[in-house]
């Protein structure tokens, strides 16, 4: 309790109750904006009980009389106001909402030969497809599509396994992926020659002859790999002679041995890769986005 | 009584207090058991399959919770970002629910089949193996520990007695399967527990090793499961509103 001559100003009357002989309590008023402020609460609630979902009745509850209007199976409708509502609402004509949609449909409806003609179109997708790019498809192929080996492969490189056409790529994002190659148990010298051989298809400075003995051991890789080690895009099958390498990463190899040693584990192990499908999940719009961003971002075909 | 009693009696302010503080919290939380009117009929909330729902328990146990949530809130922000906003049906079975209220990670209410098993596996090792930029923290004991499940079936005789049909007798499980299917059913079914458990594990083998059973293959059927349940296409947009 404060000392009473430090309240030199006027006698503050007390609340009349006395504690230990000489303790009393002061009764002063409340602040007069305060009290007024905490009236006007009251009266906004009253306010907010009317106009929105507010009382527990039962296993009901009020709705409120306010209203979003929101368009219906074609017509405009007025509903009662909650988050729900005003959400589709907010979908259906926010300034930014009805601005996006009318390029969305645009693009929606456009061939891919068109969107890729079009700088104005591109400029939409690439932006809108960043997004996308950015939560369903980085996680993995990292956030310029560099991709991460050996699970995920390089989407910023001309080289694409299941082929880099618009058509492939929607595929592939529509439909998801699984690569699949066996394991072969091939071991000791064989294997040795099997990896200069493959090594060789792709230009790298060998020996002629062990290159020579692999290749007849090539001949089990062949069903998918192809005779030239080309690859095959329907099978998800790698070209072995370009220099592109999306599974190991054998620039990045030291020596010969090394470059050997991760091709004979590749061999060894097979590979089993999956990517989820989208089609469930994304818009087709957005699917179309996704697929010309993707494509521009590698220089696909 | 005079106001004087009160003040001078502790223990008698005490139990008043008590009194009072206890009506408003009544108030507040005695009509949402009654309100029915805010938990959307949809078709497909089912309960966690047992390994499922041990994936479940190590998410609480790692406090994922502490930087995930798992709602999704009704803006259109949200919306365009992580996929249709939560329902109060699709944790209905979740005990306690995830919803959690911080995102230093993002929102994972609609993870599940978003990333591959594989993913899941090698960002629980070590994100920044796949996100670089990550700042989430590695649990690479998850591929270590065999997981425990031998009490299985208590766990989920636990939470029957909360409300999630799980079910024991004949009869609970012919309601499981008119309402899920055969197939999901079975996995539903306690005596079934410990068997279902081991065959999705070693179905999925997520963890890309079929000799055992560890912590990240529950930790994974878990994940993968995340907001997958209700197949939103197949209702109307103001479908959901009449429930709010």
């Amino acid at each position: 309790m404060a000392n009473p001559a430090n309240k030199n100003s006027k006698q503050v009357e007390t609340t009349g109750h006395v504690w230990d002989d000489d303790l009393r309590e002061y009764s002063n008023p409340l602040p007069s904006w305060w009290l007024w402020t905490f009236y006007a609460t009251i009266v906004f609630s009253v306010v907010y009980w009317i106009l929105y979902p507010a009382w527990p009745i039962g296993k009901s509850f009020t709705r409120g009389i306010a209203t979003v209007t929101v368009e219906e199976n074609g017509q405009m409708v007025e509903k009662p106001w909650n988050s729900r509502t005003q959400l589709i609402e907010e979908m259906q004509s926010s300034p930014s909402a009805v601005k996006q949609r009318e390029y969305i449909e645009k693009v929606g409806k456009a061939s891919y030969e068109e969107i890729l003609a079009n700088p104005d179109m591109m400029a939409f997708a690439r932006s809108m497809a960043k997004g996308y790019f950015g939560d369903y498809c980085a996680a993995c192929h990292g956030s310029g599509g560099q991709g991460n080996l050996p699970y995920f492969p390089n989407l910023a490189d001309d080289d694409w396994l299941w082929g880099g056409k618009v058509d492939h790529l929607q595929a592939s994002i529509n439909n998801g992926r699984k690569g699949n190659m066996p394991a072969f148990p091939v071991q000791g010298e064989a294997m040795d020659d099997l990896a200069t051989y493959v090594l060789s298809l792709s230009g790298e400075q060998v020996d002629a002859a062990a290159a020579e003995r692999g290749k007849k051991g090539y001949a089990m890789c062949m069903g998918c790999h192809g005779a030239e080690g080309k690859g095959n895009p329907m099978l998800g099958a790698a070209n072995l002679t370009d220099k592109a390498w999306s599974v190991i990463n054998i620039p990045a190899a030291g020596s010969l041995e090394e470059k050997k040693r991760l091709i004979g584990g590749v061999v060894n192990k097979g590979i089993q890769r999956e990517m989820p499908a989208f089609a469930s999940r994304l818009k087709p719009e957005e699917i179309k986005m996704l697929t010309v961003y993707v494509h521009e971002l590698g220089g696909g075909q | 009584m005079k106001h004087e009693s009160i003040e001078i009696n502790a223990g008698l302010l005490i139990i008043l207090t008590l009194v009072v503080v206890s009506i408003g919290g009544l108030v507040e939380i005695v009509p949402l058991f009654h309100i029915k009117d805010t938990v959307e009929e949809v078709k497909g909330v089912r309960p966690y399959t047992p390994l499922e729902q041990r994936g479940r328990d190590l998410y609480i146990r790692e406090g994922c919770y502490a930087c995930h949530s798992q709602m999704i809130r009704p803006f259109r922000d949200e919306m365009l970002r992580y996929g249709h906003y939560s329902l109060a049906a699709e944790s209905k079975y979740d005990h306690p629910f995830q919803w959690a209220s911080k995102r230093t990670g993002p929102d994972i209410a609609r993870l599940g089949g978003k990333y591959s098993d594989e993913w899941h596996t090698q960002h629980l090792i070590r994100p920044q193996n796949v996100v670089p930029e990550s700042i989430m923290p590695p649990y690479p004991w998850l591929l270590k520990n065999e997981l425990a499940y031998g009490d299985i079936e208590n766990r989920m005789k636990a939470l029957k007695m909360t409300g999630v049909p799980y079910s024991l007798s004949e009869d609970e499980y012919q309601a499981n399967v008119a309402e899920h299917g055969k197939e999901m059913a079975d996995k539903l079914h306690i005596p079934n527990a410990r068997a279902t458990l081991e065959a999705e594990a070693n179905g999925r083998n997520l963890d890309g090793d079929k000799s055992r059973i560890t912590e990240m293959d529950a930790m994974v059927a878990y994940l993968q499961a995340l907001g997958t349940m209700v197949d939103f296409k197949q209702y109307e947009q103001g479908y959901f509103a009449n429930f709010r």
